[in-house]
């Protein structure tokens, strides 16, 4: 199968699983989900994966480590977040100090 | 609802809006991750969950397996599982085609307008549950399909920053969730392990090794008084 296909069929599993989930939160006795083993370690998993995923995103090309524009966009990022900034304005601030980076002939 | 106005809707409208807004991001992302317009859409209309979809991108993006997509997208997923046992004293009883909506709409933003609410006003809750759920689906889809025809239009994803984009988005994904401190050294370990395993592990198996860090930091409680994050 080509990769598109598969593209596809991780896009159908992907759906079905996250729907698993919030229906299964409909459904399971209340007192299931009470552990708080349970609760800690889904919380702490949101900001793990979350943070792996922005620092190979920000730090990474193609499975080698890299420093180049995307960091000052980082740094605008921070600090827009640091300054409460909404969401929209925080990623496009990042777009453009890196692209601006970039055509003054940056990597 | 007679009430003459309603803090749920309003809370629930505003939310939506902003939230909706950032699906722009998404599609623009995910048409440079190499996805096409139809997989875009599919994914929001689908998963809906942005956390799980910009990660779904982000490791196809990075050259990862379809394999790999798919396990980080869930991990990212099962807060909401929690979502719905929280909600249980707002909306159950829930049957059938109901169920199945609640179920798709329970997400962050969702959740957070139904439980801002007074604890003793159920139908304020169910109310924001409800504005905030559907209100997000329909400008969160809406929104994509704009950003995916901004992302087919602009052609090398580099020139125009998305790469940088797609780290801001992630990291203001991260931002509100690290006020314990806790948190923060757990964020802290995650970004280090997935950058020390990138060069040696396939694209995608780097993200999935953080939430190792997760169950060592969730393992033991935290001491008396620390928060832990949602």
């Amino acid at each position: 199968m080509s990769p598109y296909t598969w593209t596809w069929i991780a896009i159908v599993g992907a759906a079905a699983l996250a729907f698993a989930i919030k229906f299964a939160g409909h459904s399971v006795p209340e007192h299931w989900l009470e552990n708080p083993r349970v609760h800690r370690i889904a919380g702490y998993i949101t900001v793990a994966m979350l943070a792996a995923l922005f620092a190979v995103q920000a730090f990474t090309t193609r499975g080698m480590l890299t420093v180049d524009s995307r960091l000052a966009a980082v740094g605008v990022a921070v600090v827009l977040l640091w300054r409460k900034a909404p969401f929209w304005l925080v990623v496009l601030a990042a777009a453009a100090t890196a692209a601006a980076l970039r055509a003054l002939g940056l990597p | 609802m007679s009430r003459p106005r309603s803090p749920a809707r309003e809370q629930a409208i505003s939310v939506s809006v902003a939230t909706g807004a950032y699906g722009i991001s998404f599609g623009a992302l995910s048409i440079a991750a190499g996805l096409d317009v139809w997989q875009t859409m599919a994914l929001s209309l689908l998963v809906f969950t942005g956390g799980s979809q910009f990660a779904f991108i982000g490791v196809l993006g990075a050259g990862g397996a379809p394999i790999a997509a798919v396990v980080t997208s869930t991990f990212l997923g099962i807060r909401n599982g929690f979502y719905g046992v929280a909600l249980a004293p707002v909306l159950r009883p829930l049957n059938g085609p109901r169920k199945a909506w609640a179920a798709q709409v329970t997400i962050d933003e969702s959740t957070a307008v139904a439980l801002a609410q007074p604890a003793d006003d159920v139908p304020a809750r169910r109310d924001g549950f409800w504005w905030a759920g559907v209100g997000v689906f329909v400008l969160w889809n809406a929104f994509t399909v704009v950003g995916a025809a901004l992302g087919s239009a602009i052609g090398d994803p580099g020139r125009w920053g998305l790469d940088a984009a797609a780290a801001a988005a992630f990291l203001a994904l991260l931002w509100p969730r690290l006020a314990p401190r806790r948190a923060q050294l757990v964020a802290a370990a995650s970004a280090i392990v997935a950058l020390a395993l990138t060069p040696v592990l396939p694209a995608g198996l780097p993200i999935l090794a953080a939430a190792v860090v997760a169950i060592v930091a969730g393992w033991r409680g935290p001491r008396s008084g620390e928060a832990v994050p949602e």
